[in-house]
């Protein structure tokens, strides 16, 4: 089994590792660097649970060979906040607007929405639906995912409000009884 | 500070949206090998001869095992009707597995499983209902003499009822099979060494797989440990007893290393257990106001070639809930199950009641047909009224807690503007060609918060009720372990929800763990939407009586009676007293030390376990509004509004509980449109993809518009009832009523799930 | 989900490409490979060695040449979607451009590898035959043209020979004239179930997506187009020449039915007046 030199750089840091040629970057990124953020949903690139940002593009990291990605640059949702920061402004969109439910899928939605506003800032919600149509969500019927989405647009620096009742310690919500 | 009812954000969150989530296959232990199956491409074949040599000679494989190597591992499911967890002599489903490969890495697997030869002589094969149950039907389980497993018989058919009455109406309907198609498919890691069994796997009930393991393998169970790490999803299919998890126990064993296998998803498609999968003929008597005076309902259950104890309960449950929200005198139902060559078929969300609402609210909308009646009009004169709960319905399992049908429905009927729409629908149908507009109403309600004692235990579980423990911690902070066993219901955020209120604890300081059974005391799982109406409840009662031990600590520091003594802000106060205090820390910390706590107490007094149990089921109910647009050039449907009054009893969190309705609503949505598991006449599976199995994405549905309505249960002490599988219940006959709907007045009556353009098109092309 | 094993050369150039198509046995071309590496994860495809020329940089442009535009093979989707030089001449191949698959595939997938697949059920070969594109193939023998409506044989079938590569693709430019791609199908990222491309002004062209086995030219409907006939009289002809078949998404009525209305609302969106 022969196998080729492979120099990626991947969340900043250049990675040099042998491949087969048939290892995909998905398995790559999981199983010889250890990245197991990204994740595999299916075997026909229809859910895009392994949406990784390739060279500044939502690329999906199953249909793309290691070899393929000699010499790029790859951010992997490990790789997404600032040093220092918890959390990007996609990151903290999902988080405040309830944009997962059992994670799987999460990372690639991320990627493919952060993907999105690098490119529109200041999408309507047809454009984000369309933007997301390679990515498949099980859990949240999407429309949370859009918000959080739209949360992190208007929240560009992915700080949250002072005012905002997201605080644990909020009082019990009106109208929770009808 | 009470925190039911706020909008509080997960705990869950941060691990999974920086990808530090930890699933089955991001777990390695060192040495592990994979585990990959051969599985059969015939429905129904006997296997002649099966050669693993090529497959062996490759390097870095390790086994190749097929049935002749188990000696001594049993068959799961039924007595007498049980799998084997590799085929014996016969396949009876495609993807059945034949033969089981361990090799070092995940390529190598999937090479040698490429390499292994079977050789199999076609037998026919009867891959539906119809064909099963035909005079000359391939018999699967010789056992049974035909393909009928069990026949419950109607006890009085009510045809006397039926001869009778003034009107009746008639609908024979399939509940299209479907998969549960959570992102992340089946996977498990088994490690067996000299002290004992770990298995990490994708579950729902931790405990659950431990305690069945231990008993197939006839091991110790304080020496086996079953870890449900972060679950993709589940939604019903991950709490079936399937091979792989006692192969990859076996293999390690044997091979006394590490063994993991990771489905592939088109693996998935075949080897996860279907839902739905019935049909059913129902006839309803009613008089000339539209109101009913007789149910019947056949249902016939597709089991699949293997009868699953979960899924021969479906139609129990189907059954139950036949009646819905109506107040029907005379209820008839019967049921059998019926095996196929097709994969086996269990719970999938909704587990039996998506069937039942789908039967009433269909008839009831073609009893509106036929009768002139607007829908709207002929359930509220069927509604059961708000005053007479709880209702004993013609089931013993069935009786309702509380509810506000008419209530809830003028809630939604709020939302948008009824009356506009019809006028707007009216004004189309004159056109040639404008988009044809339907409505379609969903008045649905359902059994949740499994159950009272006797009721899991009849699905094969250890009892009904779920395991809470609460440990405070010396710091003043409280971990709480817990049987239920989340996978994305945010379980974690609501108990330690309801934990804060009740102990006085900040949120920020309560932990909760789940899905280990090395920390966790007994536990059932998380399915029938239970976890907060049962293990939120044991929250409740375990936070109770964990401050009813830290009075008496708090009484003794403030030297004053334990019945004087309140929560107040970060600790608890002498009533009345509130500068007369003592912080929570302080107290916890105290707990732990003899000197410091009364003569005759015991350190360590703020462990509490609860077993809860709940003396009834809940009936979560709701009204739903489904409007679509349909092309009449392409038979195109779109869904233009979904409007959802859902009525849990109080609601926790809603924030979350609203995520619960949306993922169910769009499952439903998928499977009235979008879904069906199809074989063809000879047991081929035709859409074991997600290109050919229409899951659908953003693009493909609409947003969601939420009112509220609510009516506690009296079965516990929070009022909740459950919401999990709500969405999934209620939508798909709003969907299908909506579609028939933008159709009737070409004399529609019915169209089965699911609905394509293609069938939409066949209607309009007949109607010319 | 895992190809079987396969050795790996980059090409450096187009010479490079070739001459190494000779040295290996059993070789395929690899460029965005968002329609071989599915197939090999499925095992549907195999191959001893891959030959990588996505690399290839001189094969990715947008070059407005005058009468028309020429893009070489590499150029991928998503830049023809955001070209403002296509945008400007030749809008019906930026907009369909934009209607393969989802986001994701846009970003690798690319003209060249699409038009060489060949799938009777993808968008831009349809489109290639209705703006009548011309491909340029090169191979160890030299450089050929072979106009689109010659271009797709067979099914998933094409003009290129073994050891051929497909380097450029000419389209004559469209400016100001009328277009429309109808595209119908279940979910925005699936194949089409039908799809209907119409292109207006000199030289119109109608084609149709999953109609036969190969991506199909129609004919006569667009020989009715360039006569002016009616509306009417275009759909009618539109299905002369195709083969439909019966299959889970369709009849061979519907999909028929389908191709006729598309194509009305394709010429009636392109603002088609006879």
């Amino acid at each position: 089994m022969s196998t080729v030199s492979v120099s990626i750089t991947v969340n900043g840091e250049r990675r040099t590792h042998e491949v087969e040629p048939r290892v995909l970057l998905v398995h790559y990124l999981r199983d010889v660097l250890r990245l197991t953020g990204t994740h595999v949903g299916c075997d026909t690139s229809n859910c895009g649970a392994c949406t990784v940002i390739l060279d500044g593009a939502a690329a999906k990291s199953c249909t793309v060979l290691a070899v393929q990605a000699r010499e790029c640059e790859i951010t992997t949702i490990e790789g997404l906040a600032a040093p220092g920061e918890p959390f990007s402004a996609v990151q903290q969109g999902f988080h405040q607007e309830h944009g997962l439910q059992c994670g799987y899928c999460t990372p690639g939605m991320i990627m493919a929405c952060t993907a999105l506003l690098a490119e529109n800032p200041d999408p309507t919600e047809h454009e984000i639906r369309h933007a997301l149509e390679g990515n498949l969500c099980r859990c949240t019927g999407y429309q949370m995912i859009v918000n959080s989405v739209r949360w992190a647009a208007d929240h560009p620096d992915g700080i949250v409000p002072e005012s905002s009742d997201a605080a644990p310690s909020a009082p019990a919500m009106q109208g929770a009884e009808s | 500070m009470s925190l039911i009812g706020a909008r509080v954000l997960r705990k869950e969150d941060p691990n999974l949206i920086t990808g530090r989530g930890q699933f089955v296959d991001d777990i390695t232990l060192a040495g592990t090998v994979v585990m990959a199956f051969v599985t059969s491409t015939e429905p129904h074949s006997r296997i002649l001869a099966i050669d693993a040599s090529e497959a062996l000679a490759l390097p870095g494989v390790l086994a190749v095992w097929t049935a002749s190597d188990l000696a001594g591992l049993s068959t799961l499911g039924l007595p007498g009707l049980g799998r084997p967890l590799l085929a014996t002599d016969v396949v009876r489903f495609v993807g059945e597995p034949v033969a089981v490969v361990v090799a070092e890495t995940k390529y190598l697997a999937a090479d040698a499983a490429q390499l292994v030869i079977v050789d199999y002589e076609s037998m026919p094969a009867a891959a539906s209902i119809t064909a099963a149950l035909a005079d000359g039907a391939p018999v699967l389980h010789s056992v049974l003499g035909g393909n009928t497993v069990f026949d419950q018989p109607f006890a009085d058919d009510l045809e006397s009822d039926f001869s009778a009455a003034p009107h009746t109406a008639s609908l024979h309907l399939v509940n299209n099979r479907c998969a549960a198609v959570p992102i992340e498919p089946n996977a498990c890691l088994a490690d067996w060494g000299p002290s004992g069994l770990t298995l990490w796997a994708t579950f729902q009930a931790p405990h659950h797989l431990r305690n069945t393991i231990a008993s197939y393998f006839g091991i110790p169970q304080d020496t086996t440990r079953v870890i449900t790490p972060d679950v993709g999803g589940g939604f019903g299919a991950k709490i079936n007893f399937v091979p792989e998890y006692f192969l990859a126990c076996a293999l390690s064993r044997t091979l006394a290393r590490p063994v993991k296998y990771t489905q592939t998803r088109s693996e998935c498609q075949v080897l996860m257990y279907h839902g739905r999968a019935q049909e059913q003929d129902v006839d309803v008597a009613y008089d000339d106001e539209g109101k009913l005076l007789a149910l019947r309902v056949r249902v016939t259950q597709d089991q699949g070639a293997y009868p699953d104890p979960t899924g021969m309960g479906l139609p129990v449950l189907t059954t139950a809930m036949a009646a819905g929200c109506y107040k029907i005198p005379k209820v008839a139902v019967s049921w059998r199950n019926v095996v196929t060559n097709t994969t086996p078929v269990a719970a999938y969300r909704g587990a039996g009641r998506p069937e039942a609402s789908y039967v009433i609210e269909r008839i009831i909308d073609l009893v509106a047909d036929q009768s002139g009646l607007d829908p709207v009009e002929v359930r509220r004169r069927n509604f059961i009224p708000a005053d007479e709960f709880p209702y004993a319905t013609h089931s013993p399992l069935a009786v309702y807690d509380s509810g506000n049908f008419a209530g809830a429905q003028t809630e939604l009927l709020t939302l948008f503007d009824y009356d506009a729409l019809k006028v707007e629908q009216a004004r189309r149908r004159a056109t040639q060609d404008e988009k044809l507009i339907g409505i379609g109403f969903s008045s649905w309600l359902e059994i949740a918060a499994f159950g009272p004692p006797g009721s899991l235990e009849g699905f094969g579980h250890l009892g009904s009720w779920e395991s809470v423990q609460i440990r405070v911690q010396p710091d003043g902070s409280a971990i709480i372990y817990t049987g239920a066993s989340p996978h994305g219901q945010g379980t974690v955020t609501t108990f330690a929800q309801i934990a804060a209120g009740e102990l006085g604890i900040p949120f920020d300081k309560i932990s909760v763990r789940h899905g280990d059974t090395a920390t966790v005391p007994q536990g059932i799982g998380t399915m029938g939407s239970r976890a907060t109406a049962v293990g939120g409840e044991g929250v409740r009662t375990a936070s109770v009586r964990v401050v009813e031990r830290a009075k008496v600590i708090a009484a003794h520091i403030l030297e004053a009676d334990p019945a004087d003594i309140v929560l107040d802000g970060d600790g608890f106060a002498v009533n009345g007293t509130p500068s007369h205090a003592v912080p929570w820390s302080e107290v916890a910390w105290k707990s732990f030390r003899p000197l410091e706590i009364p003569a005759d107490s015991e350190p360590g007094s703020l462990d509490i376990t609860v077993f809860q149990q709940v003396p009834n089921f809940s009936f979560p109910s709701g009204a739903y509004c489904c409007t679509v647009e349909i092309d009449r050039g392409t038979g195109e449907i779109e869904i233009t509004g979904m409007y959802l009054v859902d009525d849990c009893g109080t609601v926790i969190n809603p924030l979350l509980a609203e995520g619960q309705v949306h993922g169910g609503v769009a499952q439903g949505i998928a499977q009235a449109l979008y879904e069906g598991i199809s074989y063809d006449a000879n047991g081929i599976p035709q859409n074991s993809t997600l290109m050919d199995y229409l899951i659908p994405a953003a693009t493909e549905l609409p947003s969601y518009t939420s009112g509220r309505a609510n009516t506690p249960t009296p079965n516990n002490g929070l009022g909740a009832k459950g919401i999990g599988e709500s969405g999934s219940v209620g939508t798909p006959p709003a969907v299908v009523n909506a579609v028939v709907d933008a159709l009737s007045h070409l004399g529609v009556q019915h169209l089965d799930m699911p609905i394509t353009p293609l069938s939409v098109w066949n209607v309009l092309e007949e109607a010319k | 989900m895992i190809a079987a094993s396969f050795d790996y050369v980059e090409a450096t150039s187009v010479e490079h490409a070739i001459s190494l198509f000779a040295e290996h046995e059993d070789a395929k071309f690899l460029a965005g490979g968002h329609s071989l590496i599915p197939m090999m994860k499925l095992r549907l495809v195999s191959s001893s060695v891959l030959i990588d020329i996505g690399r290839i940089a001189e094969l990715s442009y947008i070059e407005d040449r005058g009468d028309h535009v020429a893009l070489g093979a590499l150029t991928r989707h998503r830049e023809l979607e955001s070209s403002t030089v296509l945008a400007e001449h030749l809008p019906l191949l930026a907009h369909v451009a934009g209607e393969v698959g989802d986001p994701q595939v846009r970003n690798r997938g690319t003209l060249g590898g699409s038009l060489v697949h060949g799938d009777p059920a993808a968008d831009l070969p349809a489109a290639s035959l209705a703006l009548g594109a011309s491909m340029v193939i090169t191979g160890a023998g030299g450089t050929r043209v072979v106009p689109a409506a010659e271009f797709f044989l067979n099914f998933l079938e094409t003009a290129v020979g073994d050891g051929e590569l497909l380097t450029e693709i000419r389209f004559p430019k469209r400016t100001g004239a009328g277009w429309a791609y109808q595209k119908f199908n279940r979910r925005a990222m699936d194949y089409a179930i039908v799809a209907v491309a119409v292109q207006l002004g000199q030289n119109p062209g109608i084609a149709l997506v999953n109609m036969g086995s190969t991506p199909h030219l129609a004919l006569a409907a667009s020989a009715a187009l360039a006569a002016g006939a009616p509306a009417t009289a275009i759909v009618d002809a539109v299905l002369e020449g195709t083969a439909g078949w019966n299959d889970a998404n369709a009849t061979r009525e519907y999909r028929e039915h389908l191709a006729r209305v598309l194509t009305s609302r394709a010429l009636a969106q392109a603002g088609y007046t006879s």
